[in-house]
Parts: C-alpha cells; sequence; structure tokens
C-alpha cells in the first residue's frame, strides 16, 4: 500500500545535533528563536518545520538561516513534528533537540538537557516544568495545570514511571528515539501519546527540570475552546494505545534503517 | 404486492441507480460502489424473498414490518464504518505525501542553489 520512495540523494551525515523546531503562524517569534538557538549553539542546524504558516514564518525562517521545511499544508503539530525527527533520521543525526517555534522553550537550556542524554541511561530526555523550582518558571494556566495533572497521573499509572510533565514538548533525542519517532509518531495533540508509545517500545525516557517562559507573542494554538476537547482526545487515545498495533511506516530508506538499527543496540 | 414492499423495490433500486450512473459518469470508484450494490441487490432480495426477515423477527423479537428497515441501518452502518477506514487510511497516505513533499522541496532547492564556494559559472557564449 505504502510506497518506498529513493532518496534523492545519498543520505549523508550532515551534522552532531539538528534542532526541531515547528512553527504555525509563528512570523513574530521565529526569527528571535532560530537566533537564539544559533547562540547559543554555533555548531547546530536548526530545522524549521513551516507547517502550513498563513503569515510569512517560513521565508522569515530561511532569512534567519534555518533549514525550512515548509508543509504544502497545515498538517498538524504531530505530524511537522515528525517531520523533523524524519530529516533527523534521513541525514544521520545522532542527536536531535525539539523545542517550541514560540520562544517558551528557553535555548540556553538545550545544553542541560544535551548533558542529561549524554549521561546515559536514556534515549530521550524531556525537560519538565513540575520538576523546576516553583519561582523559575511559567506552568500554565489553573485550568491547565490540572488538565496535566490527571495525564500525569494516567500516564504515569500506564508506563510505571513517574511522569510530571506530560504535554512538555522540550526534549532531546537520540538516535533510538529519532529513528522511532520518525517511524510513529502520534497525530494531534503528539507529546502525552509519544511517552506511553515509547516507553512501550522500550525506550527509556528521562525527565529533567527546566523553566519554561509564557509564550513572548502570537497566539497559543491551544484555546480555551479546545481544552475539553484536548483531554477527551489524548484520553482516549491513551487508553486505545494499550490495545492498538503499532503502525509500521517505511520511510524510504529501509537499508540505512537497516543498518542504523544495528547501530542503536 | 403491498405498499411496504413497493416502497423498498423503490428505494432499492433507486439507489442501484444512482451508484450505477456514478461509476458510469467515474465520479465513483468500482471499489468503493461495490458496497453500496452488495447492499441495494441485498435489501432487494430481501423485499421479495422475506423468510429470513421473519426469522430474524422471530429471533430478535423486533416488530416484523420493521425488521427490514433495522437490516437496512446495518447495512448502512457497515459502508459508513468501511468508509472511515478508507479515510483513515487516505489522511495516514496524505500525511506521508505531505511529509515527503517537504523534504523532497527542500532537498530540490539545496540541489538547485548554486553552492557559494563554487567557481563561477561560464557565462553563457554569445
Amino acid at each position: 500500500m505504502e510506497t518506498s520512495l529513493r532518496p534523492l540523494s545519498p543520505a549523508a551525515r550532515r551534522g552532531e545535533l539538528l534542532v526541531i523546531i515547528p512553527a504555525y503562524n509563528e512570523a513574530a517569534n521565529i526569527a528571535a528563536v532560530v537566533a537564539r538557538v544559533k547562540e547559543q549553539l554555533p555548531a547546530a542546524d536548526v530545522c524549521v518545520i513551516n507547517d502550513g504558516s498563513l503569515d510569512d514564518t517560513g521565508p522569515i525562517a530561511a532569512a534567519a538561516g534555518a533549514i525550512t521545511l515548509n508543509m504544502p499544508f497545515n498538517v498538524g503539530i504531530g505530524a511537522a513534528v515528525q517531520t523533523g525527527f524524519l530529516y533527523a533520521y534521513r541525514y544521520d543525526y545522532p542527536l536531535a533537540v525539539r523545542i517550541d517555534g514560540d520562544g517558551q522553550h528557553p535555548p540556553e537550556t538545550i545544553p542541560f538537557l544535551l548533558a542529561a542524554l549524554a549521561a546515559g541511561e536514556a534515549d530521550m530526555v524531556i525537560g519538565s516544568r513540575f520538576l523546576a523550582a516553583e519561582a523559575e518558571t511559567y506552568r500554565g494556566t489553573l485550568p491547565r495545570r490540572i488538565g496535566i495533572r490527571v495525564l500525569a497521573g494516567v500516564i504515569s499509572t500506564l508506563t510505571g514511571q513517574a511522569v510530571t510533565d506530560p504535554t512538555s514538548g522540550f526534549l532531546a533525542a537520540g538516535r533510538a528515539a529519532i529513528s522511532f519517532c520518525a517511524h510513529e509518531y502520534p497525530h494531534d495533540y503528539p507529546e502525552p501519546e509519544a511517552r506511553v508509545l515509547m516507553h512501550r517500545a522500550g525506550l527509556r525516557v528521562r525527565e529533567v527540570p527546566v523553566a519554561m517562559r509564557e509564550r513572548a507573542g502570537g497566539v497559543s494554538s491551544i484555546t480555551a475552546a479546545r481544552s475539553a476537547y484536548y483531554m477527551s482526545k489524548v484520553l482516549l487515545a491513551l487508553l486505545l494505545d494499550t490495545i492498538r498495533l503499532p503502525r509500521t511506516r517505511r520511510t524510504g530508506y529501509e537499508e540505512g534503517a537497516a543498518a542504523s538499527a544495528d547501530r542503536d543496540r | 404486492m403491498d405498499r411496504q414492499t413497493l416502497f423498498g423495490l423503490v428505494v432499492t433500486l433507486g439507489i442501484l441507480g444512482v451508484v450505477l450512473e456514478l461509476v458510469r459518469r467515474r465520479r465513483l470508484r468500482e471499489e468503493y460502489s461495490l458496497i453500496w450494490i452488495i447492499t441495494a441487490l441485498a435489501l432487494f432480495v430481501l423485499n421479495l424473498w422475506n423468510a429470513p426477515l421473519n426469522w430474524i423477527a422471530e429471533v430478535t423479537g423486533i416488530f416484523r414490518p420493521t425488521v427490514l428497515f433495522v437490516v437496512s441501518v446495518a447495512f448502512f452502518l457497515i459502508i459508513l464504518l468501511y468508509y472511515s477506514t478508507v479515510l483513515t487510511r487516505l489522511a495516514d497516505q496524505n500525511k506521508d505525501l505531505a511529509q515527503e513533499l517537504a523534504l523532497l522541496r527542500h532537498e530540490l532547492e539545496q540541489l538547485r542553489r548554486p553552492a557559494a564556494d563554487a567557481p563561477p559559472e561560464e557565462p553563457p557564449a554569445g
């Protein structure tokens, strides 16, 4: 059913670290976010996934020096993030970091995440607002905190691990996690579900405390009216995932995939 | 022939006619028309041959004149569910294509862009 597409050119290693930034209508923030990441991590490649923005997010990101992947239409945050992981996977980056395009994840903290990943014992490290001291970090509005608490409880139960910030999109991934996310990543509100899927795939996920900020400008994609839908959708997905078979996606680089799977061990 | 039978025959023949016409105009693929044709034919037959309906009425206790409608609803639910699975497949493929397109477009832009450190191109002769 699915086609296996050949690469246009050999997927040679591009760099050591790819910073994945999904962005939808972030023209107001994206240049500053890209600049801050480049300032912090001059050696990193910055990859902005412009998810069908109606504003100039794409050209602005490209002008700021980011590898800019323009989705032909809005595919949603999950598929946008996955596109970044696909890029990292195909160009064989050993490390990938994902931050939001709205400036709420401070790039200064990325080295801290990478250090935790390098320390071993984890395939993915996720920044948690709720492990950081309360005075230092923004944790969202009260209803959102309650929702996060509920999700954290459900996911902790399902995975048997203490999960404090299931909606955090601030993460660092090694090869095994990059490969997993390139092949299988949830759709609409991916972060909580990804935690469970990765746990089930035998990947080790660790949380580390990070401070987050209130978004710098623009509008959050999750409005109050959508919150109820968010909670029901995510809870349903989490429950269905307990009985669901994995979706196997062909990424078009299967020979390379076999080789890198060996390397992941 | 009672009025309910007549009504059923008209409706099922109507569905069949519309489906075949859509296939003829290439507005509906054969693979997706098949489930409609089977449904229309099955309901057409059940209109004329009542034994299965009587049996269902007896087993389930459903009021006999409504059994045909209950059976129709069951058929239509199966069609809807089937189309939901088709939609899911299309949505997944759509997403894969969008991702592939974004990656390939970027790769193409990279290839088309003259390398900054490459020697300048020869000016066209004449």
